[in-house]
């Protein structure tokens, strides 16, 4: 194919000025190298640069991830107002109250994971990129448990004072946070992604996800129940372990299956 | 042949968007992708990219099927979708460069500043795109293609809406260039652009269905599409 | 709407992966000709609609023949037990409840799976059907739970493990169908039911075992629904009738729920009044 003929149909009519034959150079264009195999995919910097991203969107927009924190400390605060100020009791229910609180903090956290890239449009370059869908996923997923899962946890010691949690239970209480809000996310992830786009969906959302998430409840709470029966804690931590390795390997392969199904 | 279709179908809920429909682009080479609201168009280009699956038939890119080498296809390709723009708090530089990262290219701030010089957003390349009119943010959107190295595969739903003369006259220089350049070009707009292809620009029409979907037959649904693809009347203008 | 040329959908990609390179081209052509097998002949809505049509009655007789001998059995004839009185005889519809609800949501994980790999329509039908079954049970289940709980241990609802999971394998039925509810498209909303429900699958044994430990850790009422160590024959003989009869009352029904879902997909199809003058 000769690069300097030019074909027109006569009905799209341009400039007889403009019709001259344009070599690459002249139009500055750098040809692409095809069939080549493409310079190898960096999927560790790629994974970066998501999270750097969604991290930078996520400063900008500081307001977003402090309501997730003042949900966090307000559903706490209800708790005692409605059974009443006694410190034994409060202390008893302490480990479940403040677990419960952040399971719906981040539940209610998880449809901005793709809710800003489809108002945006900007969807599709997640299902259009180099690297696979599910690590890119797995990165989104990090990004958002380093804005909303980790603050949570980081906050969580001082919402214990408020229930008057002992030292070590506050410990423990923050370690299982630290291994559960991660699992929260990932399997949130998949959730997310199923109810892209539909109405009510965070509703919806949390009705799907919740079930899946009483596993890490479970445990979570069970930790610090556990040590502060005396009982320790490691077995419970082990399992909050476990479980998130296991979500860390499917999550992602299923939050990319949804992902493709709810955007077809 | 580079970018095929072979026996596309198509059906969305219940009406057959198309079926039958073979389609080629070779370097240097547009297409056209015509038809009126409702006809499939914007579908068709999914299929294209990958991000829809065709009720039979499949697309391949030299040779191989793209759901078998889904990386390198996309490397291959961009993407401009019909709602596709940048997030509101990010500037366009930033934006380029995290969406050409996503592709597989590096990108440093030079090169995608000079991509949105040639779309005339030089001078906003550094405010958050939400400050931007929705012109100007469909235009950075549209930069991407202005980025080096060039894209294989260029496919474009409706980029010439929304932009006005001068904003059209860009981009039609920077296809004019990805052409020369070897790359392909699929698009679809309701009014005919003039592109400088050296494979030519070729039509693809997708048929006059009803939006509601009745009053068509299904027996002629094959051979009214299998054909639709023609070239338009070339002449080889004088170089000069 | 049946399509001339999209009769038979084509293996998916997942399908295509599964198989080693060398076989890819042959898998391709035998996919072809498959059709002519008979499991994929009635893998098509159009020959499975009037076998179903078939079916149901057979299976609705023997569901009432059935629920009537074991229940029969069950109230009436089988002994009073010693322990707990007449408010045992709940068993003969908690137990049928209680495994149909379990195996409904494996046979639902099964058709998700086999519609996800291989993209047959009624694979997700069949799914689809058997969501409502298996949550009615789930709550039939729950409900006599409670039931049974009130007499015997003074208490509406006991948080045994069982009954724990129970509940929690009813949100998850309720979730399933109010994604579908939720998704206009019915092929995304086909898929999306079903990668949760595979989603689910995973997670049941998780969700179980988390439930006992949390049963066992926190030693609640030791009352557990295991039946007595010897169990007297004609309450046996009855539960397994009546077991029996509520299986087949859900493949009625999830039968008469496929054809229905049938009827309203391929509605305006060429052969659908032929079969059924009601449809429009």
């Amino acid at each position: 194919m000769n690069g300097l003929a030019v074909t027109v149909d006569p009905g799209l009519r341009r400039d007889d000025a403009q019709l001259k034959a344009v070599t690459p150079a002249q139009a500055g264009v750098h040809p692409h190298h095809e069939r080549d195999d493409a310079p190898a995919g960096q999927p560790l910097a790629t994974l970066a640069a998501l999270v750097h991203r969604d991290l930078l969107l996520a400063w900008r927009r500081r307001a977003d991830a402090l309501g997730t924190l003042v949900f966090f400390v307000l559903v706490t605060a209800l708790f005692p107002l409605a059974v009443g100020p006694e410190p034994a009791q409060l202390r008893a229910i302490a480990p479940g109250v403040l677990w419960v609180a952040a399971l719906l903090s981040a539940t209610l956290a998880l449809p901005r994971l793709f809710a800003q890239e489809r108002a945006d449009g900007t969807l599709e370059h997640l299902l259009l990129a180099r690297e696979p869908l599910p690590w890119l996923l797995l990165g989104k997923a990090l990004a958002h448990w380093l804005t909303t899962g980790l603050p949570l946890v980081l906050l969580s010691p001082v919402l214990a004072l408020q229930f008057d949690l002992p030292a070590d239970a506050t410990a423990v209480l923050a370690a299982s946070l630290l291994l559960g809000t991660p699992t929260l996310s990932l399997v949130g992830s998949v959730g997310a992604a199923l109810t892209l786009g539909l109405r009510n969906g965070a509703v919806l959302l949390a009705l799907l996800v919740l079930p899946l998430q009483v596993p890490v409840l479970v445990f979570g709470a069970g930790a610090v129940l556990a040590e502060a029966g005396g009982l320790g804690a490691r077995a419970h931590l082990l399992m909050l372990g476990g479980l998130l390795c296991f979500a860390t390997v499917l999550a992602p392969w299923a939050a990319a299956a949804a992902l493709r199904i709810s955007t077809e | 042949m580079s970018l095929e279709g072979h026996q596309l179908a198509l059906a969305r809920g219940d009406r057959t968007l198309f079926a039958g429909l073979d389609l080629a682009v070779d370097a240097g080479e547009a297409l056209w992708v015509a038809g009126p609201n409702g006809s499939g168009k914007t579908s068709l280009l999914r299929l294209l990219a990958g991000l829809a699956r065709p009720q039979h038939g499949e697309v391949r890119w030299h040779g191989t099927p793209i759901t078998e080498q889904r990386g390198r296809y996309h490397a291959a390709l961009l993407w401009v979708g019909h709602a596709t723009g940048s997030p509101d708090d990010l500037t366009p530089v930033e934006h380029l460069r995290h969406a050409a990262r996503l592709r597989g290219q590096a990108c440093s701030e030079r090169d995608a500043e000079q991509a949105l010089e040639r779309f005339g957003l030089g001078a906003a390349s550094r405010r958050p795109a939400r400050t931007l009119s929705q012109g100007q943010r469909k235009r950075v959107g549209l930069a991407r293609l202005a980025l080096q190295p060039a894209p294989a595969l260029a496919l474009l739903d409706e980029p010439f809406s929304a932009l006005d003369t001068s904003a059209i006259q860009q981009l039609t220089d920077v296809l004019d260039g990805l052409l020369a350049g070897g790359s392909r070009v699929v698009y679809t707009t309701h009014q005919p652009q003039p592109l400088n292809a050296p494979g030519g620009v070729r039509e693809l029409s997708l048929g006059a269905l009803s939006p509601c979907g009745s009053g068509f037959s299904r027996d002629g649904l094959a051979a009214r599409h299998a054909s639709r693809l023609k070239p338009l009347p070339q002449h080889t203008g004088a170089v000069s | 709407m049946t399509h001339p040329l999209i009769d038979h959908q084509r293996p998916t990609l997942l399908w295509e992966r599964l198989q080693p390179r060398w076989a890819r081209g042959q898998a391709r052509s035998a996919a072809e000709a498959a059709p002519t097998r008979l499991v994929w002949r009635y893998a098509s809505p159009q020959a499975f609609y009037p076998l179903a049509g078939r079916l149901v009655p057979w299976f609705a007789v023997a569901a009432a023949l059935l629920s009537a001998a074991g229940l029969g059995l069950g109230l009436l004839v089988a002994p009073t037990d010693a322990t707990q009185g007449d408010a045992y005889r709940i068993i003969f519809v908690h137990v049928p409840a209680a495994w149909i609800s379990m195996v409904a949501y494996l046979a639902m994980g099964f058709w998700s799976a086999l519609g996800l790999v291989f993209n047959t329509r009624l694979s997700f039908l069949m799914a689809r059907a058997l969501a409502p079954t298996g949550a009615l049970m789930a709550f039939l289940c729950l409900w006599t739970g409670a039931l049974w709980g009130k007499p015997t241990w003074g208490a509406w609802w006991v948080w045994d493990a069982r009954l724990t999971s129970m509940l929690l394998l009813f949100l998850l039925y309720l979730g399933v169908m109010a994604l579908q509810a939720a998704i206009d498209d019915p092929a995304r909303g086909d898929r999306a039911g079903a990668l949760l429900t595979l989603v689910g699958v995973v997670n049941v044994p998780v969700i179980y075992g988390s439930v006992q430990w949390w049963n066992t850790l926190h030693q609640g009422a030791s009352v557990s629904f295991t039946r007595a160590p010897t169990i007297a024959t004609p309450m046996l003989l009855g539960l397994l009738l009546a077991a029996a009869g509520f299986w087949a009352y859900a493949i009625a029904v999830v039968l008469a729920r496929v054809r229905r879902l049938i009827a309203e997909r391929e509605h305006g199809a060429a052969w659908l009044p032929a079969l059924s003058p009601s449809a429009p």
